[in-house]
This record gives C-alpha cells, sequence and structure tokens, in this order.
C-alpha cells in the first residue's frame, strides 16, 4: 500500500464543516422523508385490507410501483423527468422557485419510496391479526374505523417494530442516493473531500463512522420505544 | 551482552543496507510489472477525447495514446516485448484508491495536476492545459461570470470547477445559486432543461458536450479562464526511476513532434468533432518540457 495516511484532514477547515453539514443534510432528508413515508405508508397499508375493492386496488398499484423501480431510477425520474410532464410554467416553477430544489425532490422521492415499503408491512401486521378480531370488532357494534383505531392497529403496529426498525435505518442509508441529484449529504462530502485531498480512505472511513453512529442511535431508540408499549403476556412482542 | 548488541547492530546494518541497495538498482514498480507479466492501465469510461469507450467496446483516446507510447518504453526497459497491458476501468472516486493500493500502474484519463493530490500521487509533464469555463444557451446573455448574477450555474461535485467558480464569485461579490450535480451529462442536462442557466467545466469537456448535444448550435463556451488545469498522467508515488522514465518518453515525443501529431489525431477536429487546435500556452509548455537527454 503507498499511500500517506493524514487522520488530521479530517479536522481541518473546511473538511470538518463540510462532514458536519453532509450529517445534518442525512438527518434532515432522512427524518422529513420518514414522517412522509410512515405516514402514507400507514395510510397505503390499512387502504389496501380495508373492505373495498377501489381503495384495496389503488394502494395495491401504489405498492407495485414504487416497491419496484429501483431508487436511484425514480430520484432521475422525479428530479429530471417529473417537472418536462408538467404544463411549461408549472415545469419551469418547480425547476426554478421550488425552495430547495433538491433536498424536496430528495425527501419526496425517498419518502414515496419508503412509504411502499412501510405500507406493506403494515398491510403484514394487520393480517397477522387474523380476521377472527375484526369479525368480532363489527359484532359488537363497532364501525370499520373503530375496529382498525381501537382493535387492529393498536397491535399491528406493536407486531410490526421490528421490521419498521429495518426501514427507519435503511432510509438513512438510502439517503446517500439522493447526492445523485446534487444533496450534498453524509457520503457525497465524503467524496467531494476525496476529489479535493485525494484522502478518500480517511473521509469514507469518518462518514461510516457517521452512519453507524446515527443507526446505532435509531436502533436504541427503537428498541426502548418497543419496551416501553409492549403489551405483558402478549405472543410475538419480542419478549425481553 | 555487548556481543548480542553488536551482532543486532551489525543485523539492522545489513537490512538497511539491502533495503536500500534495493532502491537504488530497481523500481518497485517496474519489478512488479515484470513480475506480473503484466501491466494494469487505469482508464476512464467518458473522458473525450482524452480516455473513453469507443464504438469497438475498447478504451481510446489521447491519454490512452501517449500512455501506449510509455509501455513501449516500459517493454523496453524490462525487455518483455509480450508484456500484457490489463485495462482497468477507474473513475474520479476510484483512482486514487487503486492506485495507492497497488492495482494500476498508471491512470490515463483527464486528472489534473495540482499540489494536493501530489500528497498521494506522482504525475508525468503535463499533456493538456485547460481551464473553467462557461456553457450556457445562446442568447441567453451570459459570457463572462459576472452575468451569473442571481443566475443558477449547475456544478459537477468535487470538481476543481467547483472550486473555482465559488472562489471568483467569492472575490469579486458575484450572487451566483449553484446547483450540484454528480456528473458531466447531468449538468449538461440541467442547462438543456433550463434547470440552471449555465454549467461550468474544464473548456475541453464543455466543447465535448457541446459537440455531443442535440443541437450544437444552441450552446456557446465563453468566459476568460477561471482556473488552471494542467492535465498529467498518474504515477505511483515514491517511485523516480519509473517516473523518470514516462517523464523522458514524453519528453522524446515533445523534442520529436510526435505529440502534435498525436494532439491533432484526437483534437483537430478529432473523431467527435471537438475542433481544438493546440493553444499557444500548451505549445509553449511542450517545448519547455522537451528536456534533453
Amino acid at each position: 500500500m503507498n499511500y500517506n495516511w493524514d487522520w488530521g484532514v479530517l479536522f481541518r477547515e473546511p473538511y470538518l464543516d463540510w462532514l458536519i453539514s453532509g450529517f445534518l443534510w442525512t438527518i434532515s432528508v432522512s427524518l422529513a422523508a420518514w414522517i412522509l413515508a410512515f405516514t402514507l405508508g400507514s395510510i397505503v397499508g390499512i387502504a389496501r385490507t380495508v373492505d373495498n375493492d377501489w381503495a384495496r386496488g389503488i394502494a395495491t398499484c401504489y405498492v407495485e410501483t414504487f416497491r419496484n423501480i429501483p431508487l436511484l431510477v425514480q430520484m432521475f425520474l422525479w428530479y429530471f423527468v417529473f417537472p418536462e410532464l408538467l404544463p411549461y410554467d408549472a415545469g419551469m416553477w418547480v425547476k426554478r422557485e421550488l425552495p430547495m430544489p433538491e433536498f424536496t425532490t430528495a425527501v419526496v422521492c425517498l419518502g414515496l419510496y419508503t412509504a411502499s415499503r412501510v405500507a406493506e408491512q403494515v398491510r403484514a401486521g394487520i393480517e397477522a391479526i387474523g380476521q377472527g378480531q375484526r369479525n368480532a370488532g363489527l359484532a359488537i357494534g363497532l364501525t370499520p374505523a373503530q375496529v382498525y383505531r381501537y382493535v387492529l392497529l393498536p397491535v399491528s403496529y406493536r407486531i410490526i417494530i421490528p421490521p419498521l426498525t429495518s426501514e427507519f435505518l435503511t432510509i438513512f442509508k438510502n439517503s446517500s442516493v439522493a447526492l445523485t441529484i446534487g444533496v450534498l449529504e453524509t457520503t457525497a462530502q465524503a467524496r467531494q473531500i476525496e476529489e479535493y485531498t485525494f484522502q478518500g480512505f480517511e473521509a469514507f472511513t469518518a462518514a461510516t463512522l457517521l452512519y453507524i453512529v446515527v443507526t446505532s442511535v435509531v436502533m436504541l431508540l427503537m428498541k426502548l420505544i418497543e419496551g416501553r408499549v409492549r403489551i405483558p403476556g402478549m405472543i410475538s412482542l419480542g419478549a425481553k | 551482552m555487548i556481543k548480542k548488541i553488536s551482532l543486532v547492530a551489525m543485523g539492522a546494518t545489513l537490512l538497511v543496507t539491502a533495503a536500500t541497495s534495493v532502491y537504488a538498482e530497481g523500481s518497485m514498480v517496474l519489478d512488479r510489472i515484470k513480475e506480473r507479466g503484466t501491466i494494469n492501465m487505469g482508464h476512464r469510461e467518458s473522458s473525450v477525447p482524452f480516455s473513453y469507450i469507443g464504438n469497438d467496446g475498447k478504451p481510446q483516446g489521447y491519454s490512452i495514446d501517449l500512455c501506449m507510447k510509455f509501455v513501449d518504453a516500459i517493454k523496453a526497459e524490462i525487455e518483455m516485448p509480450d508484456l500484457k497491458i490489463n485495462l482497468v476501468p477507474v473513475t474520479s472516486q476510484t483512482r486514487i484508491a487503486l492506485m495507492a493500493n497497488g492495482t494500476i500502474d498508471l491512470e490515463c484519463g483527464s486528472t489534473t495536476n495540482n499540489l494536493t493530490r501530489q500528497k498521494q500521487v506522482d504525475y508525468l509533464p503535463t499533456t493538456f492545459i485547460t481551464g473553467t469555463k462557461i456553457a450556457s444557451k445562446k442568447g441567453s446573455g451570459i459570457t463572462e461570470i459576472e452575468d451569473l448574477e442571481g443566475k443558477t450555474v449547475a456544478l459537477s461535485l468535487g470538481t476543481t470547477n467547483e472550486k473555482a467558480i465559488k472562489r471568483v464569485a467569492e472575490a469579486n461579490g458575484i450572487n451566483i445559486k449553484t446547483l450540484m450535480v454528480k456528473d458531466h451529462p447531468q449538468g449538461w442536462l440541467s442547462v438543456e432543461t433550463g434547470r440552471a442557466d449555465a454549467y461550468a467545466s474544464d473548456d475541453v469537456l464543455l466543447y465535448g458536450l457541446v459537440s455531443k448535444s442535440k443541437n450544437p448550435a444552441d450552446f456557446q463556451v465563453t468566459g476568460r479562464f477561471l482556473s488552471f488545469d494542467p492535465y498529467g498522467i498518474m504515477v505511483p508515488q515514491n517511485d523516480s526511476l519509473y517516473r523518470r522514465l514516462g517523464t523522458a518518453t514524453l519528453a522524446d515525443m515533445m523534442r520529436s513532434g510526435e505529440i502534435h501529431k498525436i494532439y491533432d489525431k484526437w483534437f483537430n477536429p478529432g473523431p467527435t468533432g471537438i475542433n481544438m487546435p493546440m493553444s499557444d500556452t500548451l505549445r509553449t509548455a511542450f517545448e519547455i518540457q522537451a528536456l534533453p537527454h
């Protein structure tokens, strides 16, 4: 190995600032996208289980579309192709006037993509409970909405905490794809430092550590939530 | 006890002498090329017309031709006429790592030689000189960087051009919106679709992008040079014998004028119609670098 190690580069200006700003962008993109993914994913996931053909059909189409196109391609489509499909003025508005265009596009794209995956887990959680409780709820006179609110969802969300944790972790890692449309997040900044200083190994080590830190925090947080909300005695609720 | 110490000292001296003599006589890179029987040549895939994949699927270009001359010199030096050439595709992200870990023995692309990068690698003499310029749509009223006041310019992540635009804009108090893109095709797409007013890059690459666009007549490359980017073939660090062989090869070509022929083959007008006659600066650079034996 013919390489001059220089760890100091990580603490030198402006490279330290770049890493910090990259880290903050990673967090902002991921959290904003997660809020969108969780909300929309829940709605779509529930829609896939309701007793309405239209709602189920639309939700299924959504999931299959967004789940089956590579994220990298979706990023490109949202950023470069979507504005061209709009009427000229609206397209120009998206291209020129939209506040923080890269950030907004990345959040929308990553959020919609992850929503399709969250939706599948919400559906799996609801279906795991089985038809019996739904029928029992309806039999005692609850409306379908009440059955979801008081019977199905409280249990199904608890069941899907472990796979949701994975999705939450994945969104942080997937946020690096946003660099392809110019969001200067952690990976982009590591590349940037590599190009400026040719000290790529140091820069990517730093990026790796930052990802490990943020995912560790998420895992810890989800573990806490899981423990806090579990219902004693219920099967498949991550016995401690 | 004293005996022991002196023995150790003797051993150490021997080791040091052995190590020094290997370095003094041989070259680490040439040794490993000879041992493997192959030379690993790093090349780019879309640096037109320096190093890119041609229609036949093989890497070609100005830098590739120059590198082949260097490879011929290596063959003669290590007396291996049937040395195999192993072509390794590299990107701007992988070139340094692959050179540092010994995967590639030389990089033939469009890499700017600068002092920061020389902490990590060495370069052969300058074979091309370019700098940052601005490409925009004709009729946009943009010629110099000053005309970009309040407008959006696309910049490729991590390029020397990005640094140059930001530095000049800051120094002159020009307020420019920047749009970061991941590579040249996306930067160009931004200008074509109107997301950005201009794209800043090395002028030679901009001419290449214009020549390959759908309507080359709609675009212009304008302005003064905003940075100085000399390109060089990249070689591993700390191997002066190997580097000297490359320097001598290039110096010979500069002295004999052979490099002018290769230049014209790729740039004047070149297979992609880039149409860039040799600049006076580059002509002078070749004259200065044509060291005598």
